[in-house]
């Protein structure tokens, strides 16, 4: 008898820890941001134009043999210019190459934006279409995607970087992929 | 985090992609007020700049709105010939605005209303990787424009429902699916409910059972009621 008088009591404690678990799955601050089915496989093909020389095409198996670090900015992202510091601070540490991948933009505009805040970059690939982008399974800017010498994306982060975040994320990763290197 | 979309949008964006309900342009006086609205900020500077700040949370967005169409091909039994008229002069008043714009901001077209109902079948069944509680379809973020898009070219490259969901989970992940598929993490989502009610009926039918067994209560004197 008393097991069954019980019985509410369990089920009400069964549910609540049920909604507990739901709360703390989604504790993390970020989760909006989706976690990339590319992580860990080859980064997509592609070949795009530079933006500096809309002539000249580079394609992905021409950036193999080093990691790079591929940030996504468009000169119509406010968030861009949030993070472009950081990701100025982290291209004059010469880690690996930051190619900027600017994302449905005018030519004109990204330009001058650049002008404006600087180039951090080593190489800016233009997608003006966007088509390029959705193999990437890019869907916002800003977006850092890091692909390994063997042209593996390894990392992605979706939302303005920091220094808290390069060193507490992409430095252990990059560490990670030029230990598996050597 | 930061990289919200407008998706919430303050003013009555029409469901563009639902079949038939096209309330917010049902009478003119909505639709005059929306294009007012469209006009003053598409003119402002060439975006509009209720999708580039979200005031309510005074965090910097995203993605450029994409010029309001305000007709669909595939808009059934919506005020057409208002649409038609708005989407015309909105055309014209926003071209100089949007000449610089990557995006093609024409609608989809349909090839035949089998494609249309194919199209939208799909689309309603995949989720916005951008504003996350909308469908494929019924969102206006830049992002939605350009899948819809690639959907209808897949389509129209002779792919299966199936290898268009493929497509777009290899590259997005899970997530786009609004149905999603039966597998080792999601089977407690699919069964659970079940579960429940299997635990429900589990517990009514031993009730029942008990009552059976139990004294008729119709002999307490003692009860009120």
């Amino acid at each position: 008898m008393s097991a069954k008088r019980w019985l509410p009591f369990a089920a009400f404690l069964l549910i609540a820890a049920l909604l507990a678990t739901g709360v703390w799955l989604s504790r993390r601050d970020n989760r909006e941001a989706l976690p990339s089915p590319l992580i860990g496989k080859p980064a997509p093909e592609f070949a795009l134009p530079v933006l500096h020389e809309p002539t000249r095409t580079v394609t992905s198996k021409e950036l193999r043999g080093q990691p790079y670090l591929l940030n996504v900015w468009g000169s119509w992202c406010p968030e861009c210019q949030v993070e472009h510091p950081v990701i100025s601070r982290f291209a004059a540490t010469k880690r690996v190459r930051v190619i900027g991948y600017n994302w449905k933009d005018e030519p004109a505009d990204a330009l001058a934006w650049l002008e404006r805040f600087n180039n951090p970059y080593w190489l800016v690939l233009a997608d003006i279409e966007g088509g390029t982008a959705i193999d990437f399974g890019i869907y916002g800017a800003p977006e850092t995607f890091l692909v390994d010498a063997e042209g593996v994306v390894r990392w992605k982060h979706v939302g303005a970087m920091t220094d808290a975040i390069v060193r507490d994320e992409l430095l252990p990763v990059l560490d990670a992929a030029e230990g598996m290197k050597q | 985090m930061i990289r919200f979309w407008n998706c919430k949008s303050k003013s009555p964006l029409p469901p563009f992609f639902k079949g038939g309900n096209s309330a917010a342009f049902s009478n003119g006086r909505n639709a005059a007020a929306f294009l007012e609205r469209k006009n003053s900020t598409i003119l402002f500077d060439g975006r509009d700049s209720d999708a580039l700040f979200d005031t309510g949370s005074g965090k910097a967005t995203f993605l450029p709105e994409e010029p309001p169409r305000l007709s669909s091909p595939f808009e059934k039994g919506g005020p057409r010939g208002i649409c038609l008229a708005l989407f015309l002069l909105l055309s014209l008043l926003a071209a100089p605005a949007f000449a610089q714009k990557a995006t093609d901001p024409t609608p989809l077209q349909f090839r035949d209303t089998a494609e249309e109902t194919r199209f939208h079948d799909l689309v309603s069944e995949l989720r916005c990787v951008m504003c996350q509680n909308q469908s494929l379809a019924d969102s206006n973020a830049q992002i939605a424009v350009d899948l819809r898009r690639e959907v209808l070219d897949l389509m129209r490259e002779g792919r299966s429902d199936p290898e268009v969901r493929d497509f777009l989970v290899a590259r997005y992940g899970e997530f786009v699916l609004y149905r999603p598929r039966v597998s080792g993490t999601t089977w407690l989502l699919w069964f659970g409910p079940l579960l429940f009610a299997l635990g429900g009926g589990v517990v009514v039918w031993r009730l029942l059972r008990r009552g059976r067994n139990a004294p008729p209560p119709g002999d307490d004197e003692t009860q009120e009621w």
